[in-house]
C-alpha cells in the first residue's frame, strides 16, 4: 500500500554528477553580451576554473529525478517519525508561496511596496499569539533551534536588565538535544531535571533544583514522551517563585492546539516549529521557521525589527526603533516563504480546523498505541499518550533484536520507521507519531507490520538483522564514514 | 481546509478501541482549569478557493521584482533561475521528506547533499563544506564561533565593509558567546590591513564588500593568519567563476549567502547559509555533513557523518545548536550549479561585471551622481553618491518602475545608494534605468 523508494532489483544506482561529467558538455545558456566586455584587475581573477561537473541538461534532469525516486517523503507513504510531525503538506500552500507578490519580493524593498507581505506577517503573528496565549511574537528565527536560542537570549536580556543575569537553565532529561545546545550558546549552563516514574518532571526534584541563580526552565508540553505535564501549574509556580522564566518548546504544540495554551499554563516564552504544527514541508532537513512568542513584559526584548501597524492609516511598517531588543537573529526577516505556507495552513483551517488537527492527531496516536502496545509496551503506561507515544522494543532483546532492527525491517515492509533511541531516557525507544492526516486503514496496516515484525523477531531474527534488503542500499557502515572521511568527490 | 481523513464511523471505532466515549476524553489529563473554555479567536476556516482569493488579494498589494526592473542587491540578487531548478527540487519525494536519519530510504537527499558539499569545495577551493546553515548572516556567526573554539582566543575583528545586517547578527549572538565584534577600519571603501594580536580569534572580511568593492583580501587574510587568527571570508558564490576563490586568497573559513544559487528572492528567505573550511576545522564545523561509505554488500552509499559534533548526540557540548537547516535550498543550489558548470559560471560572472561596469559608467556621467569609491574595483554591485537624498532617489526610481538599493552608510556615516546589475538586465533596461536615474537624481 505504501512504497519504499526505488527497489534494489531496479536499475543501477546513479553515478555522481562528477562521474557523468565530460569536458565541453553543457546545460547553460545565456543571451549574447549586449554591452562592451569588461575585465577584472590583476590579482582578483580566478586562475583556474572551478572543477564543477560539465553535464547536459538531460543529465541533470535524469540524475535528480532518479535521486528523488530514492527518497521517501510524506507524499510517498506513512512517515511516523516521533517528534517530527510528518503530516501531509498541503499543495495549496506551495501554490500561494509561489505567487509573484510573495516569491518575487526583494528583502530590501521599502515598506510602502510590501504592504501585503507585512499584513500577512502581522496577521500570522496575531494568530500565533492567540494560539499560544502570548502577547507578541517575532517571526525572524529560521528554525526551531534558532527560536530556542532567541528565547534564551531574550531571557538573558530580561534578567540582565533587572541587574541579575543568573547562570543556569533547567532542562528535563527527556528534552531534545537542541535545548542544552542552545543553552550553551546563550551563555548559560544547563542543569538536568530528572523525570519521575510516570515520565513527567519530578516536581520535588525540581523544587530542590530551583534557586536564585536559575534563569529559567525549558519544557516541552506534552513532553517528548508524548505525555502531558499535568503538574504544570506547580512547575510554573516553582520556577516563577525564584524569579525565573518558563520557556515552552513548541515541538509538540500540535497536540493541544485549540484545547489549552502555553500562556494559560504560565509560560513566558514560546517557540513554534512551523513544520510540525503548521505542516510546512520539511525539505529533507529544512527549511523551517521558528517564531517566538512572548508575554507582554518581555515584548521589548524581541529581535528587531517587528511589524508595526499604524492605527489611523492601517499601514504596516517595520519598527527598528527598539532599544532593548536583543538585535537581529537572522540576516533578513526569517524564512518568509515558509511563513506564507504557515499562514495558509492557519487561516485555511481556521478555529475549528485547528482544533480538529490536535484532536485527530491525539486520536490516531492513542489508537495506534492501543494496537501495538501488546508487543511493544508503552514506556510509561500510567499516562495517556497525546499526539505520539513511546514504546520500547526491549522484549525483543532476548531474541537478539533491537529497535534499529525493527526499524529496518519496517522499511522492507514499505513503511518509514518510527524514531528510535529517542528520548534517551527510554531503553530501546520507539517513538511513534502518526499525525492527524493518516487514515485508520493506514494505522491498521502499520500496526499489522509492527506486530508481524515482533513475531518475526521470535521466529527468524536474522530476517530483521539482514533488513533492509529491498532498498537501493542496505545498512551502511557509519563507522567507516566517520573514520575514513569522504565528504566530497 | 481539512486534511484529516476520518469518517464519523472511524472516530467511533477508534475511540471504542481506546475504551473512550468522546474525543474530549483524549484530553482528560489536561487540568480543567487550563482548558480553553472558548474557541480560538481565529477566523472560520476557508475552502481552498477562498484561501487563494484571500492570499492573491494580499500578494496583489505588493509591488514585486517582475513588475519592476530589479537593480536591487545588498546581499540578495535577481539572478535568473533556470526552469529545471524547481522542477527538480520541487519534486515532492524530496521536499516532503525529513532529515535523512534513515539513510536506506534517504539516498536521494544524502547524495544530493554530498554533491552539494563537493561543488561548494570546488567553488571555494577549500577542503570541506557542511550541508547548509540558515543564511549568510548566521553562517558568519557560526564561523566566528568556530574560530573562537579553534584558537582559544577571545576577540573577533570585523571589517566595516561587512554588511550591517551581519554586524547586527554578530552582536546579537556575541552576547551569548561572550564577545563583542570589533571594527577594522575602511579607507576609501576598502579594508585596512589590521593589527592582529595574540588574543584575536578571527578576522572577518566580506569580499566583494557591502559596497560591492573588491577588497585587498590576500593582504588581510595574510595578516590574520600571521597573527594566528582564523581568516574568515564572506563571499558571493556567483562571483567565483571569475574572482579568485577563498582558498586561494588564504581564507580558513568561507561563508556566504547562497540565495543567488537558484533560490527565489522570497523577501529574504528561505535562503542558504554556505560554509566551507580547511580540514583542520572539520570537527568544529556546525550542522550536518554527508559522507560517502559502503553498505554491507560493499555498495557505495551516503550517510550523515561526524554526528558526534551535533546536538542530538553531544547536547550541551555540541559545536552548534542547529538541527533543521536549509537542505532544500542546498539541493536547488546543486541543481543550479550543475546547470551552469564551470564555463557557465565564468560567463555569467563576465556578464555581471560587464553590465555593472556599463551601468556605472553611464550613471557616473550624470549630473548630481558620482561613484562613491572611484578608486575601487567592483564586480556586479557598486555604490553611488547622489546630491539628492538617496532615499528620495530610490523612491522616485521605484515610482518609475526601477527597484534599486539598499541605501547604506559609508565609513563617514554618509548615505550611499547601492546598484546591482545581474546577467538578467539587458542593455535596453539599463539605458532606461539610467534615464530614469537622471530625473530622479536631479
Amino acid at each position: 500500500m505504501t512504497g519504499a523508494p526505488v527497489r534494489r532489483d531496479g536499475p543501477p544506482l546513479p553515478s555522481t554528477l562528477k562521474e557523468l561529467s565530460r569536458p565541453g558538455r553543457r546545460a547553460w545558456s545565456l543571451p549574447d553580451l549586449d554591452v562592451p566586455e569588461a575585465d577584472l584587475p590583476d590579482g582578483h581573477r580566478r586562475a583556474e576554473a572551478p572543477p564543477l561537473p560539465e553535464v547536459a541538461e538531460r543529465d541533470v534532469v535524469r540524475h535528480f529525478t532518479r535521486l528523488s525516486q530514492m527518497n521517501y517523503g510524506v507524499d510517498t507513504g506513512f512517515y511516523p517519525l516521533g517528534s517530527c510531525s510528518m503530516k501531509y503538506n498541503p499543495k495549496v500552500a506551495e501554490a500561494v508561496a509561489a505567487l509573484p507578490g510573495f516569491q518575487r519580493l526583494h528583502p530590501h524593498q521599502p515598506d510602502e511596496t510590501i504592504q501585503g507581505a507585512l499584513e500577512l506577517l502581522w496577521r500570522l503573528e496575531r494568530a500565533l499569539c492567540e494560539i499560544t496565549g502570548m502577547h507578541r511574537a517575532t517571526l525572524q528565527p529560521p528554525a526551531g533551534a534558532s527560536g530556542e536560542l532567541t528565547g534564551l537570549l531574550i531571557m538573558r536580556a530580561a534578567h540582565t536588565k533587572s541587574g541579575d543575569p543568573r547562570s543556569k537553565i533547567l532542562i528535563p532529561d527527556s528534552a531534545h538535544g537542541t535545548n542544552p545546545a542552545s543553552v550553551t550558546l546563550s551563555g548559560y549552563r544547563p542543569v538536568k531535571v530528572p523525570s519521575n516514574e510516570r515520565g513527567l518532571v519530578d516536581l520535588e526534584a525540581l523544587r530542590s533544583l530551583v534557586d536564585e541563580d536559575v534563569a529559567g526552565l525549558m519544557l516541552t508540553n506534552p513532553n517528548t514522551l508524548g505525555l502531558f505535564e499535568e503538574e504544570i501549574q506547580g512547575i510554573a509556580d516553582a520556577v516563577h517563585g525564584v524569579g525565573a522564566l518558563l520557556y515552552y518548546d513548541g515541538a509538540n504544540l500540535n497536540a493541544i492546539i485549540g484545547r489549552t495554551r502555553p500562556g494559560d499554563m504560565g509560560f513566558d516564552i514560546v517557540h513554534i516549529n512551523t513544520h510540525k504544527t503548521f505542516a510546512t514541508p520539511h525539505g529533507g532537513g529544512g527549511p523551517g521557521a521558528g517564531p517566538v512568542a512572548v508575554a507582554e513584559r518581555l515584548e521589548r526584548f524581541l529581535p528587531s525589527p517587528v511589524v508595526a501597524r499604524d492605527e489611523d492609516s492601517g499601514a504596516f511598517r517595520w519598527d527598528h526603533d527598539r532599544k532593548d531588543s536583543i538585535g537581529r537573529v537572522h540576516g533578513w526577516n526569517g524564512n518568509f516563504g515558509i511563513l506564507v505556507r504557515a499562514f495558509a495552513y492557519v487561516f485555511g483551517h481556521g478555529r475549528d480546523g485547528l482544533k480538529e488537527v490536535g484532536e485527530r492527531a491525539v486520536l490516531n496516536a492513542n489508537y495506534l498505541a492501543e494496537l501495538v502496545k501488546g508487543r511493544y509496551p508503552l514506556a510509561y503506561p500510567a499516562g495517556r499518550p497525546m499526539h505520539e507515544f513511546v514504546s520500547t522494543a526491549k522484549p525483543l532483546k532476548r531474541h537478539g533484536v533491537r529497535a534499529m532492527d525493527v526499524a529496518k525491517r519496517l522499511i522492507d515492509l514499505g513503511f518509514h520507521p518510527s524514531t528510535v533511541y529517542f528520548p534517551l531516557v527510554v531503553e530501546e525507544a520507539m517513538m511513534v507519531e502518526p499525525t492527524e492526516t493518516e487514515s485508520k486503514e493506514t494505522l491498521d496496516a502499520f500496526a499489522d507490520a509492527m506486530l508481524r515484525v515482533a513475531k518475526e523477531a521470535e521466529d527468524d531474527p536474522d530476517l530483521l538483522h539482514e533488513a533492509p534488503v529491498t532498498t537501493p542500499v542496505r545498512r551502511l557502515d557509519e563507522a567507516k564514514a566517520a573514520r575514513e572521511l569522504k565528504l566530497r568527490w | 481546509m481539512r486534511f484529516a481523513p476520518h469518517t464519523d464511523d472511524d472516530v467511533r471505532e477508534m475511540l471504542a478501541a481506546c475504551e473512550l466515549s468522546s474525543l474530549d476524553d483524549l484530553f482528560s489529563q489536561i487540568p480543567e482549569s487550563l482548558r480553553l473554555a472558548r474557541d480560538l479567536d481565529v477566523p472560520e476556516g476557508l475552502s481552498e478557493m477562498e484561501l487563494l482569493w484571500e492570499m492573491r488579494r494580499l500578494a496583489s498589494k505588493d509591488r514585486h521584482a517582475d513588475e519592476m526592473v530589479c537593480f536591487a542587491g545588498g546581499g540578495a540578487y535577481d539572478h535568473y533561475i533556470p526552469a529545471l531548478v524547481w522542477a527538480l527540487a520541487g519534486r515532492s519525494e524530496l521536499y516532503t521528506s525529513y532529515t535523512p536519519y534513515q539513510p536506506e530510504v534517504s539516498q536521494g537527499i544524502l547524495q544530493a547533499l554530498f554533491e552539494y558539499q563537493s561543488m561548494i569545495c570546488d567553488l571555494t577551493a577549500l577542503d570541506v563544506s557542511n550541508a547548509s546553515l540558515y543564511d549568510g548572516a548566521t553562517a558568519l556567526v557560526e564561523a566566528a564561533h568556530m574560530a573562537l573554539g579553534a584558537t582559544g582566543r577571545t576577540r573577533v575583528l570585523v571589517s566595516e565593509g561587512v554588511d550591517p545586517r551581519y554586524w547586527e547578527a554578530l552582536r546579537t549572538y556575541g552576547r551569548g558567546s561572550g564577545y563583542e565584534p570589533e571594527p577594522v577600519r575602511l579607507r576609501d571603501g576598502l579594508t585596512e590591513v589590521p593589527v592582529v594580536g595574540d588574543d584575536v580569534a578571527a578576522v572577518i572580511l566580506q569580499h566583494p564588500n557591502v559596497f560591492g568593492n573588491l577588497e585587498p583580501a590576500r593582504e588581510v587574510f595574510d595578516a590574520a593568519r600571521d597573527g594566528g587568527a582564523r581568516a574568515i571570508h564572506a563571499f558571493d558564490p556567483l562571483s567565483l567563476g571569475v574572482l579568485a576563490p577563498p582558498g586561494e586568497l588564504g581564507a580558513d573559513i568561507a561563508v556566504a549567502e547562497g540565495q543567488a544559487l537558484g533560490n527565489h528572492l522570497a523577501y529574504g528567505g528561505p535562503y542558504l547559509g554556505i560554509m566551507a573550511a580547511r580540514m583542520q576545522d572539520v570537527r568544529r564545523m556546525p550542522g550536518r555533513i554527508a559522507g560517502e561509505t559502503v553498505d554491507v554488500d560493499g555498495r557505495t552509499g551516503y550517510v550523515l557523518t561526524l554526528q558526534a559534533r551535533e546536538q542530538h548526540i553531544r547536547r550541551e557540548k555540541a559545536t552548534s545548536n542547529i538541527c533543521t537547516n536549509q537542505t532544500l535550498m542546498a539541493v536547488a543550489a546543486t541543481i543550479y550549479l550543475a546547470w551552469l558548470g564551470p564555463e557557465g559560471l565564468a560567463e555569467l560572472g563576465r556578464h555581471c561585471l560587464s553590465k555593472a561596469r556599463y551601468t556605472a559608467e553611464r550613471l557616473a556621467d550624470l549630473s548630481g551622481v558620482e561613484m562613491a569609491f572611484p578608486g575601487a574595483s567592483f564586480l556586479k554591485e557598486f555604490a553611488v553618491r547622489t546630491r539628492v537624498d538617496p532615499h528620495e532617489v530610490r523612491r522616485r526610481l521605484i515610482a518609475q518602475g526601477f527597484l534599486v538599493g539598499p541605501v547604506v552608510l559609508d565609513a563617514g556615516d554618509r548615505s550611499v545608494l547601492l546598484v546591482s546589475v545581474t546577467e538578467r538586465r539587458h542593455r535596453d533596461e539599463i539605458d532606461a534605468f539610467v534615464k530614469a536615474f537622471e530625473e530622479a537624481a536631479s
